[in-house]
């Protein structure tokens, strides 16, 4: 195997890479092409900035009142409604 | 499975077992939250979420009394969540494969080189990525992927479950999971920066 990747194999390892679960010899490779390679840079920080822009949206803002509600009734545990859900 | 806000130990799986309903009452405001999230993350959609959620809770409390305790109690929640996600988006789209054939999962559809977006949006300010309107892109990015790569997608990245734990919810084998993730976050990478090069023209014209 060429110690050379192209940009097309280099894509096809690209999730791998950025989950850090390639194995070192690829992994250098990798970087090898990295620092000739200024398209693949871009995808790289591309797909790293996605991937973290996914896993920081807000949310966990808490079960909708109204939602919690309907749940309970239909499982018909209404009586403990208002127990303090914390 | 990633949980630490939830003390699990806190419940009582003998109760749950024997259908104590203070107990029941419990367990399903310390997981309700988590599964209403992961079904609107599936099916975009408040009222299908609302059904999911449901339909969990209604087969979870059905299905304790024969719980063995061999997964945790919050990813057995998860995988009737999933299950019930997934039937869900089968019976809206029936016509939409959940599980394509065998010859597409090598293909390199989506995934060449050649025409890869080349834009470096990683640049823009915070407040530009962040926006609001930002937000709403992401999320229909989100629903525009084949379910067969959303699943996957929603698990792992939004979810933070690891390769495994997503191959044995969606019963894929890791290699599925791995070509899947692969995929989604290509796909999603492309639509991202289709918009955030037009938002990049705009900012640097500023
Ligand atoms: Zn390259």
């Amino acid at each position: 195997m060429s110690d050379h990747l192209d940009c097309q194999q280099l894509l096809s390892s690209i999730s791998d890479f950025v989950d850090g679960e390639l194995n070192p010899e690829l992994c250098r490779q990798i970087e090898q092409h990295l620092t000739e390679c200024e398209n693949c840079r871009i995808v790289i920080n591309t797909l790293r900035k996605t991937i973290d822009l996914y896993q920081h949206q807000p949310g966990d803002e808490g079960l909708p009142q109204e939602i919690r509600h309907r749940l309970f009734h239909r499982l018909h545990l209404e009586e403990f409604l208002n127990r303090d859900p914390g | 499975m990633n949980n630490e806000s939830i003390p699990e130990t806190s419940l009582s799986l003998e109760a749950l077992k024997k259908g104590d309903r203070h107990e029941l009452a419990r367990m399903v405001d310390l997981y309700s939250d988590k599964i209403y999230r992961l079904a609107l993350k599936f099916t975009n959609n408040p009222q299908d979420a609302e059904d999911v959620l449901q339909e969990t809770f209604l087969k979870a409390m059905r299905a304790l009394p024969e719980f063995e305790g061999r997964s945790s109690l919050s990813t057995w929640l998860y995988r009737i969540a999933v299950n019930e996600s997934l039937m869900l988006l089968r019976k809206q789209k029936p016509d939409v494969s959940l599980d394509p054939p065998a010859e597409e999962e090598d293909s390199d559809e989506g995934t060449s080189s050649n025409d890869l977006i080349l834009a470096d949006w990683c640049c823009l300010p915070e407040d530009e990525l962040l926006s609001e309107e930002s937000r709403r892109f992401l999320n229909q990015a989100i629903q525009q992927l084949p379910a067969t790569l959303r699943g996957v997608f929603v698990l792992r990245d939004l979810e933070g479950l690891s390769i495994k734990e997503t191959a044995e919810l969606l019963g894929l084998t890791e290699t599925n999971v791995k070509t899947r993730l692969l995929r989604a976050r290509l796909f999603l990478r492309q639509q991202l920066s289709l918009y955030f090069a037009e938002r990049l023209k705009e900012w640097e014209q500023k």
